[in-house]
């Protein structure tokens, strides 16, 4: 390579203006035996730029297990904890209210007569039930007549005893 | 993303950042210490990490950044003497070149060099950065960048010469 064309790279490069592949030019340049004598100066320069490359990184890399992991799963715990508890209020007002709304809801006759039929119906349905009752209360009253005749007729009859 | 194809992603630039850190914190452990950290970093960001375009772009801003934080931090902080006393673990290795002496040199007077101009020496004539990432990374204009560099290699060119006419190299 001539000379006149190295000194002319060496100038465009302290005016930092060569590219990539001329700086490669005067590497190649310089790590060759024959520089010439009034250069030599510059040859430690881009020797040591090349030779500094040789430096490695080499300790294993050690990599902690990611930290995002462990907020991730505690995130998606909360979240589905709160689904649960929204879930849970829903279902308990959403029902509540159902019972309300059947007590209003009770339905109504137009026709009168008709109305009357099944407020009777329902009257006679009732006193039924009611009877019920009363046929097992009718018991009681058994007893009260038994006692009465004992206590009644012991009373009477003071000395009978 | 699993570590191994974390550690496929980021094997072609960790030397650069290696380097990058050991040009600005001068010691092999610091510039180690500061490596692993960047990287779990980027680790850390994994899921993230590409929707950027160029992850080695940002990871040289991250080392950037960082080591910048840990010269601050330092400065501040009383730690100057320990700095001094460190052994380069890599000296063995140099001794057996040839010119340590001058290259030597080249690398006290780089580190003599403002931090600016240090970082784009670093990558320009290091790592061989084209401009343009360079621009990204710092987060400055081309331009500006040419100007810091000539600086910085005229600077290198005075000294080199001032030794070599004084024949100390």
């Amino acid at each position: 390579m001539e000379l006149a064309k190295i000194e002319d790279l060496l100038e465009k490069y302290f005016q930092g203006e060569t590219s990539i592949a001329e700086e490669n030019e005067l590497r190649n340049y310089f790590s060759s035996s024959n520089v010439a004598p009034h250069l030599e100066q510059y040859k430690p320069i881009f020797e040591c730029f090349s030779l500094a490359k040789g430096r490695q990184f080499t300790p294993e890399i050690s990599l902690p297990p990611r930290p995002r992991d462990k907020k991730r799963t505690v995130a998606w715990i909360s979240i589905a904890a709160s689904v649960v508890v929204l879930l849970g209020i829903g279902t308990y007002v959403y029902y509540s209210t159902d019972v309300v709304n059947k007590n209003e809801d009770l339905g109504t006759y137009d026709d009168p007569q008709e109305a009357f039929r099944a407020t009777q119906k329902a009257l006679s349905l009732l006193s039924n039930n009611v009877n019920v009752g009363i046929e097992s209360v009718l018991y009681i009253q058994e007893y009260q007549t038994t006692k009465d005749k004992i206590f009644i007729n012991t009373s009477k009859h003071p000395g009978g005893l | 993303m699993n570590q191994n194809e974390f550690v496929l992603l980021v094997t072609p630039f960790k030397d650069k950042v290696f380097r990058l850190a050991k040009r600005l914190l001068t010691s092999t452990e610091e510039a180690e210490d500061a490596t692993q950290e960047i990287l779990v970093k980027l680790w850390s960001k994994n899921g993230n990490l590409l929707e950027y375009s160029s992850v080695e772009a940002f990871a040289m801003t991250m080392t950037k950044n960082y080591c910048l934080d840990q010269l601050k931090s330092k400065r501040t902080g009383n730690l100057k003497i320990v700095h001094a006393n460190y052994l380069d673990r890599d000296s063995g290795l140099e001794k057996k070149m040839e010119d340590l002496d001058s290259l030597n040199w080249v690398e006290k007077i780089i580190d003599k060099l403002p931090v600016q101009q240090k970082l784009i020496i670093q990558m320009r004539d290091f790592e061989q950065y084209e401009f343009e990432e360079i621009a990204k990374i710092l987060d400055m204009n081309e331009s500006a960048i040419r100007v810091a560099l000539s600086r910085a290699r005229k600077t290198i060119r005075d000294y080199m010469t001032e030794k070599h006419n004084y024949g100390i190299s």
